[in-house]
């Protein structure tokens, strides 16, 4: 008996590495002192009833910013283990194995659990309130979606301690991701993580599309919509017609895997290249999906802090919509070396296109500062850090889409230089430029300055610092994914120099921390709610937002509306008559779905069949639950409402 | 902002040095030794030059108005918050990015279509076929008869047609100095030309990631005038054991090996491995892809 329970354990918890078993260590602590500090404190009524439970948008929202702060967390330390064992050739730090597992659910990590849900943080935080709506318009659904990201993620990260991580690359390319090549549970974990997330994701897309376009403010036209609910906008057609495939595909792999078919398998008469096709016509749209919204951030920031109208909107509008459309003709460019000519000509052609609108783009903004008064706040810190990186990534980008030459940087360092370069330069400053915009308004309180400038210049030069040497080691020839390199080869020089980039980028986020916990503490308030002198109509409302975010829903006349009301003095609070608000009633359902996605994809990924079933069964239950429900809405009496506005409102100037 | 605007240019700076210093030895794709890997060369050259004069200016005239229009007490720049629109500019930098890409598509369509092409015309090239195993690499001479594993031997200043397959996860077939990669993919054979102007060493890797023992994946491409070539094709005849159905099926297996080489091997070695891998449901394709290719 014993000895069965042993054999057990050693197979189904990760065994044999010292890094793991402190993880193992740190991660019981952890949960310990968090249930401790819950029951001490009394705090798990509030814990269900104010944050598990809730259908607000921004409460949402902030999960979504803490779990992908968290992930950022988890995929630098991945990050830094890999730059460590790349310090010195011949390095002993971490065999292959493990090395293969890290930068896997590294690049899964920071694509799909830190870039998306930081995106959806800021969708969630943002759009409603830019719109002048008081919600989205399926908060149930968004509920739905964010704990079905959640329980994805943390399916995904559980294959660390328990069963074992994937290590067929962030794509996990058929027939090496096939049970051929890697039997167990790890390729399973990163089907089931990805397929319950994704699924989430897909249902944001939708949401946010329908708020968009149903729940604008009178009188806001599209054409005078701001520029982020452009890009969110044009970031969810994209992702209503990329999710599906990442569904399909996933599903198709655990088909394969889990009852022996062949769709990605030659010897039965399928095809690998048909599993790296549809992978990359997620994949591609993905990485513009993760953008677009970024580069509408850059457009909020910049004209808020250059105090100026952004210069050439329609042609920002126009420059989004044929991103989002282009970015669906450029899956081929990432295996121009298996196809013919023909396709790689067309698709070469495709994809340097993109870069027509893009460079447009950097135009218009450069614009908008042309002639303006720019203020150097962290916000536009990051804004101005964003150009020169995404102007030569963009440029490398370019170089790459020229097919001949591709099939030299193909899966080399130069390649991995390019899309770190655009992510990290384009994506990861976009959101953080975000995510010190909108601070004050989500939370009601001013981050520390003085931090926020020491953790930008830290990430802007590691970041150079890191990625320009691997331009050079890709022209040298060193494959991605090399877990050790030799002497001879002449690459420890400028290995070396990268890798204290990563340190320097990793410093940064230790001061974005300081800087957080340092703001918390010494709580410098926003009482205006509008602390940036902003121009769209989330600033016109207190920070943080009450409840149901206006107490009356602004009549809009013109692109940056509350600006021009600023101007003309119309801002000022007249006499109101508040009417009762109609507002939906939290739900323990979502989670409670979520939780029994978990449980599903946790028994697929080890085979147990029953237990997979009846998580899709709980599934099923909860979600019924749900549609027997009638009581799910209340009103807000008038009164209440001029009681929070007197009381908040009284607060501003 | 100028801290900024310095560390980007010192970087910059710092890896056009480096790039250019590069003429080394170890920036393989730099330093091309045959006809395929020049062309390429020729299009990063041609690119670079193209988006630098683009890129270039524009981040100096980031740098100025960054630096002009800082809001800063006493700036005499000018202020225009209500300017947002002028129809010349806009349809400059439309223009711009277009002819731009326009004229690098240009060189980017020509040269897919050449280098899918015999490079040294006139000359009669050999072939080489190509396995990537669980990991290793194996080459077959089919008009020579022998078989090595891990390194490749090829004449110079004769066009060697690669055909590529896998007996193992896709991995991609790369010799950086002598030209662009392709992949090897199960139950299919893709064509690769290559070829080296002068005698010499190359250094050739696996580029598709395959697993525990993908970064071994090493090969040598070494290139002998063609007398020595001969004389080296007669001495593996000579010395080397020959390489059996059953000593490819214990050579397949996962693992890492020596350099081998072999006197012969069975003359349908190369279509086995394909047929095994599913090629029967790729025939066809196979047929044409070969007759296109004399």
């Amino acid at each position: 008996m014993l000895e069965n329970v042993k054999k057990f354990a050693s197979e189904f918890f990760v065994t044999g590495n010292t890094l793991i078993y402190a993880a193992d260590i740190s991660i019981v602590l952890t949960s310990l002192s968090i249930v401790f500090a819950l029951t001490y404190f009394k705090k798990w009524g509030w814990l269900w009833r104010e944050w598990l439970t809730t259908v607000d948008h921004k409460k949402i929202g902030i999960m979504y910013l803490i779990s992908s702060l968290l992930m950022l967390f988890r995929g630098g330390v991945d990050a830094l283990l890999m730059r460590t064992q790349l310090a010195f050739p011949n390095m002993e730090f971490l065999n292959s194995e493990h090395y293969n597992q890290i930068f896997t659910t590294h690049g899964t990590i920071m694509i799909l659990f830190m870039a998306m849900p930081l995106m959806f943080a800021l969708f969630n935080l943002v759009v409603p309130l830019q719109l002048g709506a008081r919600d989205v318009a399926y908060p149930f659904l968004n509920a739905v979606s964010f704990w079905l990201f959640f329980f994805g993620a943390m399916l995904f990260n559980l294959s660390f301690v328990v069963g074992g991580s994937p290590d067929a690359g962030w794509l996990s390319y058929p027939p090496l991701s096939e049970n051929t090549f890697s039997p167990g549970p790890g390729q399973n974990f990163y089907i089931w993580g990805i397929q319950i997330s994704g699924i989430g994701s897909l249902a944001t897309g939708i949401n946010f599309l329908v708020t968009i376009l149903k729940m604008r403010a009178p009188g806001m036209s599209l054409m005078k919509m701001p520029l982020f609910s452009w890009s969110v906008l044009s970031s969810c057609i994209a992702i209503i017609f990329a999710f599906p495939v990442l569904t399909v595909t996933l599903g198709l792999l655990f088909v394969d895997r889990f009852f022996g078919a062949h769709f990605f398998t030659l010897d039965g008469g399928g095809n690998p290249m048909f599993y790296i096709n549809l992978i990359w016509m997620w994949g591609h749209p993905e990485v513009y999906i993760v953008v677009l919204p970024a580069f509408g951030i850059f457009s909020e920031v910049v004209s808020t802090f250059a105090r100026k109208k952004i210069f050439g909107y329609k042609s920002m509008v126009f420059a989004l919509v044929s991103i989002s459309l282009l970015s669906f003709f450029t899956w081929v460019h990432h295996f121009f070396t298996m196809a013919s000519n023909t396709v790689d000509a067309f698709f070469a052609v495709t994809t340097m296109a993109v870069a027509i609108p893009t460079g447009v783009k950097v135009f218009n903004w450069l614009f908008t500062m042309f002639r303006g008064r720019i203020q150097m706040k962290t916000p536009m810190l990051w804004m101005t850090g964003f150009i020169p990186t995404f102007l030569v990534g963009g440029a490398t980008g370019v170089m790459l889409a020229v097919a001949p030459a591709n099939f030299q940087y193909h899966n080399n360092y130069f390649l991995i230089a390019h899309f770190h370069q655009v992510l990290i330069g384009g994506v990861t400053f976009g959101f953080f430029a975000g995510m010190y915009y909108w601070w004050p308004k989500v939370f009601g309180f001013m981050l520390n300055e003085y931090l926020g400038k020491w953790a930008f210049w830290l990430w802007n030069i590691g970041f150079y610092v890191t990625f320009m040497p691997q331009y050079a080691l890709g022209l040298m020839g060193m494959p991605r994914r090399s877990y050790t390199y030799g002497w001879d080869m002449g690459w420890w020089p400028l290995n070396f120099v990268s890798t204290i980039g990563a340190f320097l980028m990793g410093a940064g986020f230790v001061f974005q921390v300081w800087q957080i916990v340092y703001s918390i503490i010494h709580r410098q308030r926003d009482l205006t709610g509008d602390p940036w002198d902003g121009r769209t109509l989330e600033w016109s409302i207190p920070s943080p937002p009450p409840v149901y975010n206006f107490a009356v829903i602004p009549q809009v006349e013109k692109q940056d509306d509350w600006w021009y009301k600023k101007q003309n003095g119309s801002h000022r609070n007249k006499a109101v008559k508040y009417k009762p608000i109609h507002m939906p009633k939290d739900s323990g359902i979502p989670f409670i779905t979520g939780f029994f996605w978990f449980v599903a994809g946790f028994g697929f990924t080890f085979e147990w069949v029953w237990i997979g079933l009846s998580g899709l069964i709980g599934v099923a239950v909860s979600l019924f639950t749900r549609y027997l429900q009638k009581d799910t809405d209340y009103y807000i009496p008038a009164e209440q409402v001029e009681a929070t506005e007197s009381a908040i409102g009284g607060a501003r100037s | 902002m100028q801290p900024l605007k310095r560390i980007t240019i010192v970087s910059l700076l710092v890896a056009l040095i480096s790039v250019i210093s590069g003429c080394g030895q170890q920036y393989t794709v730099l330093n091309p030794k045959g006809p395929v890997g020049e062309i390429q060369f020729n299009l990063i050259v041609i690119s670079a030059i193209l988006l630098a004069v683009v890129i270039i200016p524009v981040l100096i005239f980031f740098a100025y108005i960054v630096f002009r229009y800082r809001d800063k007490p006493g700036n005499k720049a000018s202020y225009m918050p209500e300017w947002d629109d002028n129809k010349v500019l806009e349809t400059v930098w439309w223009a711009i990015p277009i002819i731009v890409i326009g004229a690098l598509a240009v060189f980017t369509v020509r040269d897919t279509f050449v280098l899918a092409e015999q490079p040294s015309k006139g000359v009669k090239p050999i072939t080489i076929q190509v396995t990537s195993l669980d990991w290793k690499w194996l080459f077959l001479y089919p008009e020579q008869g022998i078989a090595t594993v891990n390194y490749v031997v090829i004449p110079t200043v004769t066009p060697v047609r690669f055909e590529l397959t896998t007996d193992a996860p896709i991995n991609s077939f790369w010799v950086p100095q002598l030209g662009g990669q392709k992949y090897t993919l199960p139950g299919k054979a893709l064509n690769l030309w290559l070829e080296a102007k002068e005698e010499g060493s190359y250094f050739g890797t696996a580029n598709n990631f395959s697993g525990k023992g993908f970064t071994e994946m090493k090969f040598q491409v070494i290139a002998k005038p063609n007398p020595k070539f001969s004389d080296w094709v007669e001495q593996v005849k000579g010395s080397a054991p020959e390489l059996t159905r059953k000593g490819y099926e214990e050579l397949s297996k996962p693992g890492l090996v020596e350099k081998q080489d072999y006197a012969s091997f069975p003359p349908d070695l190369f279509d086995y491995i394909i047929d095994k891998n599913g090629g029967q449901y790729y025939k066809e394709n196979r047929k044409n892809e070969v007759e296109k290719a004399q």
